[in-house]
């Protein structure tokens, strides 16, 4: 402890550089920040899928419907608890794409019967499953756009055209709910499906695609295939695959562009680190003299490398905990393009990660310069200058 | 002037001489600032690449027609005798065969994506035969077109290279009917290289669409035949659509995906920016303390303060258009013409495109390093011109 002095003292002696490399470390670790929390964005759907939920759709494509006659037929096989069916409706808000959000009509006891990760307030639930033209919408939605419950919200139908050829539908946000846990999709929007069938101009009674909870996760690929066969050979036919894999399928669309992202991330998280390393190593190579005056006053070779490691460790730790600290904060806000990553949060395990790293950078930014300046007979040290 | 001038020089040349001694803080703030450039230069060049393959796909002379309302082929509908309307429109160009007017239905098939093996949206677009004509980029290299009124499939080059099961011959099972690929065209990079084209006759009864179409494609007499074309169609009483050059509606189906790249790729050069940044004061500084007494030498016979602060600010702008030109270049190297793809969310299916790291982008990158590079070497400037000369010569 008594050691404490003399490590500020040096931190200080180039006050500028010290602050400098301080916050591009700090930089580095937010950019890591936004690494991590991209990887778990671009994951989210297959970390939190269930291992007892089926997704089964057309065989051709998932924009192919489904009669909804098929849903009494599911819940009829043997192993499946329950089946809900969701349909796309692809509304677009205020006139805009990029406003984009999923929809979908529903039935509502069922979603949450199958969705117990979706939480609603009880008072919200009763009043939306009261109100025909109601809808709720995920807290993260609700947020991107500021709406409040009780909120109008017109979407234009880019698919469904109403009855009398309106494409604009209205609803009342009856409940805005939130994630059980961390990572659950808190974007999506869904409303009545009896009242989408009766007020749609073409497809009544057809549905985009049925989620279903099987009774044991390891019977699940046999319900599936037990499925599948039995709309076989039917004009519609079916592929249903577990929640996870389905999942995984579609993050592997988004393909190489996740990759490529996150190893930019990485490269450049890498060479700040290794700019911010230098830099330190820079200021201790600097200060061998003094440190072969150090052993001249009798330190230890292993005394004289822990203060500097010390020192260089002090730098990394305060400068990434803040970046960590920092980009904890900026993730909470929300992820950069504006709601579309749902799932862009900061993982414990990310931060933990985080945190082992800032002490790497201080060892090994440290130990080169350190060994070097103890390898050195006093004498020569002392000499140079 | 021209002594304020000979004055920028020698302290300049001074600082420009001297850098081989500082070598290691020099060439941390060169690769720090060549980072950054390769990094912005290669996300936007993704953007860019994708944007460019996209908005490639529109002709001058070509329109789209789809229903009011819809923001994408996927989401249009149009009844056949709408179509038949549509195709008998004044401003369309003429062939020996009739209007150059393909009415298509735009559909997604799974297929098996061959590096990862999982299914993805593969567009199969039902088309008629004047589509040939009326997208000029297409044209076959390899088979044949497919026959009217059979299950032939003809793919795009890229589609082919990436999906099992798409070489000519091959047999391809779409619920209870079997397609045969008779031939791959090149689209001329554009997304029609992602799709898969047969007979709209064909595909609709396949998909139960009926006499319905998703959208027109037609190709008219001129450019400025447009307004023409579409002032006839939007004042008819029996149709209900919109009408849209064929450029501006690939430019809306590519915005999505290029903002969201966009997005990420700022923030990513941004926060990048701010680290170079630092490493470039660091450098800087080391670079006037070294120098501290040469510059206090120089100050006591006369030399003002302002050529002092400029010349600093031209050494570090000059490591930074080093690191711009290193860096462009690593993502010119690295990733120019890199080919990939990605699910394009406005017409859910694939579209394959490769990097483009164009000029404009290479410039772009230069621009952002000396603007790091003019940031970075502000501080230090000042501190150099406001040292004490007499400290710093006492110095040592």
């Amino acid at each position: 402890m008594k050691f404490l002095p003399l490590i500020w003292h040096n931190l200080m002696r180039r006050k500028i550089r010290t602050i400098f490399t301080l916050l591009s470390i700090l930089v580095a670790f937010v950019l890591y920040g936004y690494l991590a929390a991209l990887s778990a964005g671009f994951s989210a759907g297959v970390d939190v899928a269930d291992a007892d939920r089926l997704v089964l759709i057309h065989k051709v494509s998932l924009i192919q419907l489904l009669p909804i006659s098929y849903g009494p037929r599911i819940a009829q096989t043997e192993g499946v608890v329950d089946v809900c069916h969701f349909t796309f409706f692809g509304g677009i808000y205020q006139k805009k794409q990029s406003n984009f959000f999923m929809q979908m009509p529903v039935v509502p006891e069922c979603l949450f019967k199958l969705y117990p990760e979706f939480v609603l307030p009880d008072a919200q639930k009763k009043a939306w499953l009261a109100d025909r033209t109601g809808a709720i919408v995920g807290r993260a939605t609700a947020n991107r756009f500021g709406w409040k419950v009780d909120d109008r919200v017109p979407l234009q139908a880019t698919i469904w055209q109403q009855r009398d050829r309106q494409t604009t539908w209205t609803f009342t946000i009856d409940g805005i709910y939130d994630g059980a846990k961390k990572g659950v999709d808190t974007t999506q929007f869904f409303f009545h499906y009896d009242y989408f069938d009766e007020a749609r101009w073409f497809g009544q009674g057809m549905v985009g695609w049925y989620v279903i909870r099987v009774d044991h996760p390891e019977r699940a690929a046999d319900v599936a295939k037990r499925l599948d066969a039995m709309f076989a050979n039917s004009p519609e036919e079916t592929k249903t695959t577990a929640e996870k894999a389905f999942a995984q399928a579609f993050l592997n669309q988004i393909g190489d562009i996740g990759l490529i992202i996150r190893s930019i991330l990485a490269v450049v998280f890498f060479v700040l680190l290794f700019v911010a390393g230098n830099t330190m190593a820079q200021s201790v190579r600097e200060r061998t003299n003094e440190l072969a005056v150090l052993k001249t006053l009798g330190f230890t070779n292993p005394g004289v490398l822990a203060l500097v490691l010390a020192e260089s460790c002090c730098l990394a730790v305060v400068g990434g905990g803040l970046g960590l600290a920092l980009v904890t904060l900026l993730t909470r806000a929300g992820d950069p393009t504006g709601g579309l990553i749902p799932g862009f949060i900061l993982r414990a395990r990310d931060v933990l990660v985080g945190v082992g790293l800032t002490l790497a950078l201080g060892i090994v930014a440290g130990v080169f310069p350190a060994l070097r300046a103890t390898r050195l007979r006093i004498a020569d040290a002392l000499r140079r200058s | 002037m021209l002594g304020w001038l000979s004055q920028v020089v020698a302290v300049t040349w001074l600082g420009i001489r001297t850098i081989g001694l500082r070598l290691g803080s020099s060439a941390v703030a060169v690769v720090g600032i060549a980072a950054v450039a390769a990094v912005f230069v290669g996300v936007l060049s993704m953007a860019e690449g994708f944007r460019m393959t996209i908005e490639g796909t529109g002709d001058p002379e070509n329109a789209v027609v789809l229903r009011t309302g819809a923001d994408s082929e996927m989401t249009s509908i149009l009844l056949g005798d709408q179509v038949k309307v549509v195709a008998d429109a004044p401003g369309i160009a003429r062939a020996a065969t009739g209007p150059l007017a393909s009415p298509e239905l735009f559909v997604q098939v799974d297929l098996l994506k061959r590096t990862t093996n999982t299914t993805a949206n593969v567009p199969l677009r039902g088309v008629m035969p004047e589509a040939f004509l009326v997208r000029r980029h297409v044209r076959l290299v390899e088979g044949r077109r497919f026959e009217p009124g059979r299950n032939e499939i003809v793919v795009g080059r890229a589609a082919a290279g990436q999906y099992r099961n798409l070489t000519v011959g091959s047999m391809l099972k779409l619920s209870e009917n079997r397609w045969q690929i008779v031939g791959v065209f090149d689209g001329g990079g554009t997304v029609a290289d992602s799709e898969l084209w047969c007979d709209v006759r064909v595909l609709a009864p396949a998909y139960r669409r009926g006499n319905s179409f998703q959208s027109v494609h037609v190709r008219l007499e001129s450019p400025q035949a447009f307004d023409r074309f579409k002032d006839a169609l939007t004042t008819d009483p029996r149709l209900n659509v919109k009408v849209m050059r064929e450029r501006d509606y690939y430019a809306e189906q590519a915005t999505q995906v290029t903002g969201l790249i966009t997005n990420i790729g700022f923030v990513i050069a941004g926060l990048m920016g701010v680290g170079a940044v630092f490493a470039a004061v660091n450098s800087m500084y080391s670079s006037v303390a070294t120098r501290a007494r040469e510059i206090a030498t120089l100050r006591a016979l006369g030399f003002r303060s302002g050529p002092v602060v400029v010349s600093v600010l031209i050494e570090s702008m000059l490591l930074a258009v080093a690191g711009g030109i290193v860096g462009g270049l690593m993502a010119f190297v690295g990733l120019n013409g890199y080919q990939t793809s990605t699910i394009n969310w406005q017409s859910f299916s694939q579209v394959a495109f490769a990097f483009a790291v164009t000029p404009a982008l290479l410039v772009r990158g230069i621009v952002y390093a000396i603007v790091i590079g003019l940031v970075g070497g502000l501080l230090p400037a000042i501190r150099a011109a406001r040292q004490p000369v007499v400290v710093a010569l006492r110095e040592l």
